[in-house]
Order: structure tokens, then sequence, then C-alpha cells
């Protein structure tokens, strides 16, 4: 796929619904799945007369993640009305930002913890705010024109991020959208529900081909209806091949005729891309202030405050789990990007426990085992940290080998038990040091060979005791056995010199 | 009280009178019933009229009364409402076809405050489609006549607003003025219209025309009645984003509050070509009575008020041919008839696909763009349409930046000229209109010389300052001649007490027409 004779340039364009109670400029509820039509009034659907009012938790969303993209925001941002006509946008105009966005020029940082790629920072040219239109299913056969609109998504207040076209290839893109997703989650801005429509992705995508008389820009296509991040993955691989083939076959550059801009819809069940109709509507879309809304004044205060209140980003947790607690990069990358919830469980059983290594094996290994076999996230993980520290002590301490103590682990995942409460119901029992080396001694002199043969140098001969101590005691941990067996051995020994 | 004088009596004295028990509401709403019976055949000023609502409540306010309950500030008085204002439950059109049958599920905030304020609304008033007109003729519903002469128009697009005063079948009324529209109308049937502040009186359920320049503001027969009427309409709305908040002046008390060194004053340039001789000469005589009560007149430019009316029509256009864009025919409103439609289609299709024409048939509309195509060409009147698509073309790309970008800086100076004019003068005072009012269907052919009776108002717009009308002289022809006085934001009380001192020394307001 990399073929060494182009280079991918991908720019995504992320809509992000804000995790707001209320609509961007009236007071109708946002919520998901309501019947039709039934979240509306006056201001969202249009009706004469009616005027718009800013919600400032939306704006307040939107300023907290244009801080956190790096963006530079500008004292004074003000409203423009995106002119067009279709059924699901009541006013004819979508209150957007134009040329004012409350944010630009920001950036996000992408890393592949397996090292895919390089570390690098995708730029952000804008994100600004705008309300969402509404839904319309559509039955326009020629001849009959039978829509079905539902206005209760319009007026959600979205922000769109666009980036600047720095994605080298799909795994970039999808690293981007994964990292954009994280930062937006701890932000707590929003829920990025794709299924529910509440992160969107629209992708441009072309190809810079080495050619003798130097690189060629193909035409721009712009990608729709992808509808999860792997999908963005795939249909921009998709896309990377088809339009080289095309370059190979027609020449046809960017500007030249035929080079222009088009749109193409990802088709999930044929994966591949399918060139897609125009929307009925002019390209000219007459932006101009919308003079119903008065324009945002942010002020050095305001910022000083969302700064002050961002919280400890993704980026910045990542750095801490490797200097603090000694967690490699690839480890801190898989913890953080389960999500702030699941960082804290960790932090708690690390320090608890005081092995973040270990910690960290079983977060990753035990904890996201259970959580993805059972759907669960992490705040209704039925094992609480300290529960799972004390577990993770006896193990330290030897009393309890892996293997049981995976099982007393399960157990308590399964009933939400306390580590005794589960040991006593599995017939577990940890062997203390004494009993342990009682039961050496006696399988020692039971099998004077495995002595001597230790003695004569081959360790390994200890291992017909372990099978023999685990059924005596099936609590036996048989490292612990293997070593006390050792120890006593060479105590002989010495002894005897 | 005999039914024929009340008609006659001020708001303000109506007032009195109920509160006295002199009268009760229902005596004063069915008099004014009365005479819109009796006189509104001729003139045409309402588009409805809500006797049964209006008598309803007039008992009930009455009931309140008797019983001693507290009562609003215009408890049991008749107030008539320009059809551009929504009112739950009863029909608001904007005189267009478009909105025939369109009922608002809910009350634009002036509205909440004239029911706060346990006012009786008696009916919707006849204006210009969408507010866009001078003469009140663009209503694709009724033609309303001036009752000083029933062969001219009553101005507008407010017409029916002030002409139901003038012909004493309402004591109030609210109307809406974009470039004039309050204004004009006052001056042409010879009752008072205030264009507040914009920002003073919430625009939240007025039907948008051109959201920067619309205001709601009363219209009465009166200095004190007005005065009255915007206290009641004025105050910040937290439902409308361009809404002042500050706190509404008592008015109603101000108003009797003569001016002492009051400097007004005249722009030269508002006494050029155009201006007919007979209005002139009324201007010129009602500054002498100001000047008769110690005010000092002063000569002042507006300089770039020569602009005005080109930076009036792209701005207002502009945001008219936006505003008016969610007439489409999907949601509510008219919608073009849809199986003619589709059977039209059809049949076009087949026509071009018999010659064998592929390629037409490609090009032929989806039923979606056909019916917004039918629905809004049916829907709206000339004016209107002409009015979208100037602005549709000046927003658009290419054309954007010689027209709505330069108009409003052209706007910010205009806006600089009444500053530096304020700075000098308390008022500014002149003309409110070129000449008395037209003959009916003397503009409807030439929108151009309609567009430039609305030379000396449309600044009061651009600027956002507040700006009223006083009766202050009769033509020749028996026709009403306005004094326009012009004054700094949110100076509506300097305005009001300037034109109650006028009021108070001259008997223009007592005037009526013959035969009402
Ligand atoms: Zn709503």
């Amino acid at each position: 796929m990399s073929d060494p004779s182009y280079e991918i340039v991908i720019g995504l364009e992320v809509h992000v619904q804000l995790q707001t109670a209320t609509k961007l400029f009236c007071r109708c509820s946002t919520r998901f799945g309501a019947p039709p039509n039934t979240q509306t009034c006056p201001v969202c659907i249009g009706l004469p007369g009616s005027l718009p009012v800013m919600n400032r938790q939306a704006f307040a969303l939107a300023l907290k993640t244009a801080v956190a993209l790096n963006c530079q925001i500008p004292g004074f941002t003000k409203w423009d009305r995106k002119q067009y006509y279709y059924p699901d946008l009541p006013k004819g105009y979508q209150i957007s930002q134009f040329d004012l966005p409350m944010s630009q020029h920001g950036y996000l940082e992408i890393n592949d913890a397996k090292g895919a790629f390089a570390p690098k920072r995708v730029g952000i040219l804008r994100a600004h705010l705008e309300e969402d239109a509404g839904k319309s299913m559509h039955d326009e056969l020629a001849g009959k024109a039978d829509s079905r609109i539902d206005l209760n998504r319009t007026g959600t207040p979205l922000l769109e991020i666009v980036s600047q076209p720095d994605m080298r290839s799909p795994q970039e893109a999808r690293a981007y959208l994964t990292e954009l997703k994280l930062l937006l989650t701890y932000l707590g801005v929003s829920d990025c529900n794709m299924q529910e429509g509440s992160l969107r992705v629209d992708a441009n995508i072309n190809l810079h081909v080495a050619t003798s008389q130097g690189t060629v820009a193909t035409p721009i296509v712009e990608v729709k209806n992808m509808n999860s991040f792997r999908a963005v993955e795939r249909a921009m691989a998709f896309e990377a091949t088809r339009q080289f083939d095309v370059w190979k076959d027609t020449r046809i550059a960017l500007g030249a005729p035929g080079g222009h801009k088009t749109t193409r819809g990802w088709d999930e069940q044929a994966q591949m891309t399918r060139p897609q109709r125009q929307k009925e509507e002019s390209s000219d879309y007459r932006y101009f202030p919308d003079p119903d809304l008065a324009p945002v004044i942010v002020t050095d205060q305001q910022l000083d405050a969302v700064r002050a209140d961002l919280g400890e980003l993704p980026a910045a947790l990542r750095t801490r789990l490797q200097t603090e607690w000694g967690i490699d990069a690839y480890d801190a990358d898989v913890i953080v990007n389960q999500g702030r919830a699941f960082v804290d469980y960790f932090l708690a059983l690390a320090n608890i426990s005081g092995d973040a290594k270990r910690a960290s094996n079983w977060m990753q290994q035990d904890v996201l085992r259970v959580l993805n076999e059972r759907a669960l996230t992490i705040d209704l993980f039925p094992v609480s940290s300290t529960s799972l520290a004390q577990l993770l002590k006896t193990v330290q301490q030897g009393e309890l080998d892996t293997s049981r103590a995976r099982d007393v682990f399960n157990a308590m995942a399964e009933s939400g038990d306390s580590m005794p409460q589960a040991m006593q119901s599995l017939g577990i029992q940890a062997v203390h040091g004494d009993e342990l080396a009682d039961l050496c001694r006696e399988l020692l002199e039971a099998n004077p060979s495995v002595v001597a043969d230790v003695q004569a140098g081959k360790d390994k001969a200890i291992g017909a005791l372990i099978g023999q101590a685990k059924r005596r005691n099936p609590n036996a941990n048989p490292n612990q056995v293997r070593q006390l067996c050792l120890e006593l051995i060479r105590e002989q020994g010495s002894a005897q010199e | 009280m005999e039914s024929m004088s009340i008609h006659e009596l001020t708001a303000t004295e109506l007032i009195q009178r109920l509160e006295s028990g002199d009268l009760t509401s229902v005596e004063v709403v069915r008099s004014f019933l009365d005479r819109i019976e009796q006189f509104d055949e001729k003139v045409q000023a309402f588009l409805r009229v809500e006797s049964q609502r209006a008598l309803s409540d007039a008992e009930r306010i009455d009931q309140r009364r008797r019983g001693g309950d507290p009562v609003g500030r215009l408890a049991g008085l008749p107030v008539a409402v320009k059809d551009v204002i929504c009112t739950e439950g009863q029909p608001t059109t904007c005189a267009s076809r478009m909105l025939q049958h369109f009922t608002p599920p809910y009350d634009a905030t002036v509205i909440r405050r004239l029911k706060q304020a346990d006012a009786i609304l008696i009916g919707k008033t006849n204006m210009d489609e969408f507010a866009m007109g001078g003469t009140t003729e663009s209503s694709t519903l009724a033609t309303t006549c001036n009752p000083w002469d029933l062969q001219r128009v009553p101005g507008g697009s407010s017409g029916g607003a002030a002409a139901c005063l003038a012909a004493g079948m309402a004591p109030l009324s609210i109307g809406s003025d974009t470039g004039g529209s309050i204004r004009q109308p006052a001056s042409f049937c010879g009752v008072h219209g205030l264009k507040p502040t914009y920002g003073l009186v919430s625009r939240y359920g007025l039907i948008a025309f051109a959201s920067s320049l619309d205001q709601i503001g009363p219209l009465a027969r009166n200095a004190e009645d007005l005065a009255l009427l915007l206290e009641v309409l004025a105050g910040h709305d937290p439902s409308d984003s361009t809404s002042a908040n500050l706190p509404v002046p008592e008015y109603s008390q101000l108003v009797s509050q003569p001016l002492d060194g009051l400097t007004l004053g005249v722009v030269r340039e508002h006494f050029g070509e155009g201006l007919d001789s007979e209005v002139q000469a009324a201007v010129r005589e009602a500054l002498r009575v100001y000047e008769s009560l110690g005010a000092t007149v002063k000569d002042i430019s507006l300089p770039h008020s020569r602009y005005a009316i080109a930076t009036y029509y792209i701005i207002a256009c502009c945001e008219a041919s936006s505003n008016l864009a969610r007439y489409d025919g999907v949601h509510y409103g008219y919608r073009t008839d849809e199986a003619a439609m589709l059977a039209d289609l059809v049949a076009e299709q087949r026509a071009l696909a018999s010659r064998g024409e592929a390629t037409a048939l490609d090009d032929i509309d989806s039923p979606l763009v056909r019916m917004y195509r039918q629905t809004r060409s049916e829907g709206f009147g000339a004016e209107v349409k002409r009015r979208i698509m100037l602005g549709t073309y000046a927003l658009s790309h290419g054309y954007y930046d010689a027209y709505y970008v330069k108009a409003l800086k052209v706007r910010r100076l205009i806006r600089n000229d009444f500053d530096a004019a304020f700075r000098e003068v308390d008022l500014i005072a002149g003309p409110v209109a070129p000449t008395p009012a037209y003959r009916l269907g003397e503009k409807t052919e030439d929108p151009l010389a309609m567009y430039l009776g609305d030379l000396y108002t449309v600044s009061a717009n651009l600027a956002g300052i507040c700006a009223l009308s006083v009766p202050c002289g009769l033509s020749s022809d028996g026709l009403p001649i306005g004094l326009q006085l012009q004054g700094p934001p949110l100076d509506e009380q300097r305005l009001l007490r300037a034109a109650r001192m006028y009021q108070a020394v001259t008997d223009w307001h007592t005037r009526r027409p013959e035969g009402f």
C-alpha cells in the first residue's frame, strides 16, 4: 500500500456534538432517541418572529476544547448565517461561524506506541461552533416526493474541528481520530458516540505523486458516510489505491480540467467508495453576520480560567505514568487510552499495592479482559482497586501463585466478593512460610535421589517434587516450593562439608 | 357616558374614567367595535377584528376592577396590533398569501407585555406585505385607505395601525418601523408614531423583515398616550439577544415636563430637492413654534445622509432575503398545490421523453426544487420578491464586499454623523416624508420613487437612534403633515417631552378627518 511513488495527503473535518442539556440557541433538550419532533420550539423550528439566544454552556465547552487543542482564541468572535435550502433546515440558513471562528491555528500530537509512524503534530486549521440540522428520510422517486423530517436534532450544538492536511497515511488518520476522541472524552465535552451521530467524520484526501517533472497533486476527494474510525482507515487506504490507479490512467492533476474536487461515499458493505450525488444546493452560501446575535467577547481572564480548569490531558498523563511510575511508553499508552477513570483505577492500584508494573500488567491483561468480555466500563467493574491491590500484595509476597491468583481474581470479578471471600469459596488458602518449609523437608526426605541429582548440579530434578507438593497441598506455590527445596538442599550440603 | 364621544377621549383620559368607574371596559371596547363596524368597511385598517374575545376580556377586566383586584397599566383599554406581530392562537399573516393561514403557537414579547398590562387586543391591522412598502398597497389581503381622503394611501408599512387611530377605531396601536414604517403612516394619517432606539423594545415575535433595523413602536393620538404605551412595551427581554438591558424610564411621568433650553438641529440636506413646499412650510412653522417656546434652532449637516437610501435598501434587502428564506412551503405557511405540480412535472417529462430530449430531461427540476420555486413565486407578492432578489444578489459571491460590506461601512459613517450632531444639538427636527399621502396606485408602478419617500426616515434605523412623528399641519388638500424629531439613542423621554411641548401650544393633534 505504501507505494513509494506517491504520498497520501489527508485532512479531516470532525463534527462533534457538545454535551449540553439544551440546544445551541433555544432551551429544547438535546436528548437522543425521543419520538420525532417532540424536542422542538418556535426557535429551533424557525417559526416566524422567533429569535436565537446563545447557550453559554455550549460556548464554554467549545472554548475548553479549543484551548486543549492549543488553538489561538480571538477576543472577538461572531455568528454568521450559512444559507441554503434543504427541508431539514427550517430557517433556510444554518447559524455557523465563517470568517471569525472562535478558534484557529491549533494542533494535536499523535503518536503510535508501536512505532508505526513517527510522532507528529497535526495542525488544526480552525474549530468553530454551529447548529446541527434536522434529519430527513427521503423517498424521492421520479414523480414522487415523500420525505419525513425530524427536527429534534435541529439546533444541537456542534463543534466543527478542521485539521490541516497533515496526515500522510490511513493509520495517521485513524490515530488522529482516536487521539481527538480521547481528548474530547477526557475533557468531558462530548460522548463521541458515532452511532448516535455525536461524532461525524468527513475526510479530504488526495495524493502527491512523484513524477519526472516533480511532485503532482491529484484531485481532492471528499469522503463521507464513514461510520467508524476503522471505516475511515479503510476508506483512506481504498481511496489512495483508487486515486493512484486513476492517476496512472488519466494523469489528471488537481485544478486541471476534470480535476475539481468531488465527493464520494464509503460503502461499508462493499468496502469501497462510490461517487455521491451533490446535494441540491448552491455552493454559494451567501454567508453574512447574523443580525439576531451579538458577537461573543472572550477575555484573557476567561481563558485563564479555562486553562486552570482543563485537568490533566492524555499526553501529560502518558508522560507522568512513565516518569513517576516507571511504566513503559506502550503500557502507558494502553492505560491512558482507556480513559480517565481507568487511569485513576490504575493509579490507586499502583499506589496501594506499591508495585506499578504488576498493577499495569494486571490492568492490561486481567481487568481489561473482563471489561471487554462483559462490555463494562471501569466505573462498573465489581472489584475495587483496594481489593485488587490486596490480591496483588498476596501474589507479591509469594503467598499465592499467579495462576491461583487469577482464579481468585475471576471469582472476585464474577461475584464482587472480597479476596478472602473469594479464596474461601474456592477453597484456596495462602500457604505460610513455616507450613511450606515443613512440606518441603518431608518431600526431600522421601526423595533422596532428587536431592542427590540436585547436589550433582541437576537443579531441574526438583521438578519431580513440585507435582507431589501440589498433590499434598494444592495451595502450594510452585515457585516457592522450588526455591525452598533448593535452599534446603544447599543448607544440607553446606552442613555436610 | 354617551357612546359617540368615547372614541374622542385620549387613552390617558379613558384610563382615568375606567379607574373612576365612569366607564366600564365593556363600554369602551363596544364603542370602538361599533366604530370599526361603522367605518372599517371604508378604511379597511383591520385584517381581523377580535370582537368576541375583546368583549369577554373586557368583561373579565371589569369584574376584576369591581372586585377590587389590582389591574395593569392599560387595563380594559383596546389596542390594535399590526399583523406582523405574533399573537398566540390568532392568525398572524404579514398581509401575505404566504402566511394567510398561519397561526403562531406563541405570543410576541410585546403581546405578553400588553396582556400583563391588561390591555384588550381588539384586532390585527393591515400593512404592506412583510412590512415592505410605504403605502400598505402591497398587502395581498386588503387595501387600506387614508381616512383623510379615501382615495389616498395611509402610508406604510404600518398603514392599518395609523389609519385605525385616525378613524377613531382604536385609541392605541402598535406597529413596526424598519425604515419609517411607523413614522411615515403616522405623518400621513395625522397621528403620533414613535420608532424606539434599536434594542429598547423586544423583537421576539416580530416577524422579521430586516433584523438589524426592525423595531416595534407605539402609535397614538397624542404624546402622553404615546409615552404610556411605550412604557408598557419597552424593557429588557432575555429572548432577544439584541435587547438592551436597562431600566425603563417612566415616560408617562416625564412626558409632561417641558424642556428648558432645548436646541433643535435642522439638517441642511433635508430641505433640498424633492421636498414639497407645503411640507417645508409646515415644518418651518413648527420650528418657529419651538423658538417661541424658548428653543434654539441650529443648522447642522449629516453629510452621509445622501447615501442613506442606497445603504438602507442594500442592508434591508440582504437581511430580508435571508429572513424570508424560511417560507419554503416545507414546515408551515403556503405550499403550492402539490398534486397539480407533480402532474405538470410528469407531463413535461413525458413530452421531453417523447421528443427524445434526454439532456433537457436531465435539467428538469426535482420535485423538491419545483415545490420551493412554485411555493415562493405564488406565495410572495411582487415587492417582496423584488427585495429578496436584490438582497440575494447583493450577498452573492463576488458582490458581497461591493454591496453589503460597503453598506455596513456607510452605515457606521451615518451613525457617526448623528453622534457628532447630537454633541451640538439635543434633537434633530425635520420632515417625516417629502410629501403628504399619495393617491392610491400613484407609486405602485415606480418602486424607486417610493423608495425615495423614505429619504428622511431610514437614517434613524441605520443609526439605531430614536425618532417620532408629530402632526404639524394640513396641506391645502387637507392632508396631514408630520414633523419628525430624532433623538440620541435611548433618549425617548426627550423626544416625548419635546412633542408634548409642541402639542401643548398647537392643535394639529386634535384635528380629525371629516366624516369620522
Ligand atoms: Zn427549540
